[in-house]
């Protein structure tokens, strides 16, 4: 029973896949290279896929796998496995944090992850910079030490922060004019 | 209008619209979430996402959960987190079904790298929003930049630096409390 199959694989990756959508990725190919059902050629095209749609890349890549493998309804079993861990253990933790909100030491641990938190969130940002705004690759190339910035790039984010202080709309907004300035100006240099 | 049908559809907006992932998720929480429906504030965000990292599961959908079910119990919880994948549900399906070389068209690539440029600044202003609610004093501040230092420099888990944190939060405090006392 292929959906029953799916249904176990994927609530074990959510079960044990801690920390977002790619720390999901081992456990797919481990799936794949266990079951046969897809091929590290549908990975490959799954993560590119995953990464220049919408939505939360664990996410998209349980929809992309399931549908592979069994239709609609693969891709959505695929994905209420993986989510149904989350939801139970949230809850539990939501009720903990409830009953003991007012608690000392509870009160004490979320001064510190507080800032810690932000630190990771910080560090994510500075990763995701380096790909965006910086070419690494090209760099290691030519040694050039011009060529480690893409300029455009770094000129469109140094404006679009100035213009987000000042206006405040919703992302939505910025993201929809990032993306016509990309295209406009080939961003992806193709 | 029907508080659920709005975690719905509030979440499906926020999934349908964020591009890259948990932190991606963040800036549109800010201004959805905290700032027009008031279902959660940015300290309660900030705990979620620490949480989050630190439980199995995707901190996209663990963010959904939490808030849903603070709103609305347990179907709050699920009509949040189905909010978040319907979008993809449809995205991801239409695109495996009909367009097989989606990501290696131009068109694609430029628009996304401009989007990338566009999140790296979303994110970075979230993180001073952030910054300036839990950066409080100096043992915060030192946290802070620690932990940001050292996740971009080793390979360490999230989980290490949220439970040090914690742990180290517990002390400080307490180390306060016997220093008001005394």
């Amino acid at each position: 029973m292929i959906y029953l199959t799916l249904f176990i694989e994927f609530f074990k990756i959510g079960l044990f896949a801690i920390g977002g959508g790619l720390a999901t990725l081992p456990f797919l190919q481990d799936f794949a290279a266990r079951t046969g059902l897809i091929t590290s050629a549908d990975i490959a095209n799954m993560i590119a896929i995953s990464e220049s749609t919408p939505g939360p890349i664990g996410i998209n890549s349980a929809t992309y796998f399931g549908y592979q493998i069994g239709g609609v309804p693969g891709g959505i079993i695929a994905v209420v496995g993986l989510v149904t861990p989350s939801i139970i253990i949230i809850i539990l933790v939501s009720q903990f944090l409830k009953k003991f909100k007012e608690n000392r030491y509870v009160q004490g641990a979320f001064y510190g992850l507080r800032p810690a938190s932000t630190g990771l969130i910080a560090a994510a940002c500075f990763s995701v910079m380096q790909i965006a705004l910086f070419s690494q690759d090209l760099f290691a190339q030519t040694g050039v030490f011009t060529d480690l910035f893409q300029w455009k790039h770094i000129l469109l984010a140094v404006i679009l922060f100035f213009v987000i202080k000042k206006t405040n709309k919703h992302p939505i907004i910025y993201l929809a004019a990032s993306a016509v300035i990309g295209i406009v100006f080939h961003f992806a240099g193709v | 209008m029907n508080e659920l049908l709005s975690l719905f559809l509030t979440f499906a907006r926020i999934g349908g619209l964020t591009f890259g992932g948990g932190y991606a998720m963040l800036p549109m929480l800010q201004k959805e979430v905290v700032e027009a429906k008031h279902w959660a504030t940015e300290e309660e965000l900030m705990d979620y996402y620490a949480i989050g990292q630190c439980t199995p599961g995707i901190i996209a959908i663990n963010t959904a959960t939490f808030i849903g079910y603070k709103q609305k119990g347990l179907a709050g919880a699920l009509f949040a987190t189905y909010g978040v994948v319907a979008p993809s549900w449809v995205i991801i399906m239409i695109i495996a079904a009909f367009i097989s070389n989606f990501a290696d068209l131009a068109i694609v690539q430029n628009a996304f790298a401009g989007i990338q440029v566009c999140v790296v600044v979303l994110i970075l202003n979230a993180v001073i929003k952030l910054a300036k609610k839990s950066v409080i004093d100096i043992p915060t501040a030192v946290i802070c930049i620690a932990v940001a230092l050292l996740s971009i420099v080793t390979d360490l888990s999230p989980i290490v630096f949220v439970i040090a944190a914690g742990v180290l939060g517990v002390v400080i405090q307490s180390l306060k409390a016997k220093g008001a006392k005394s």
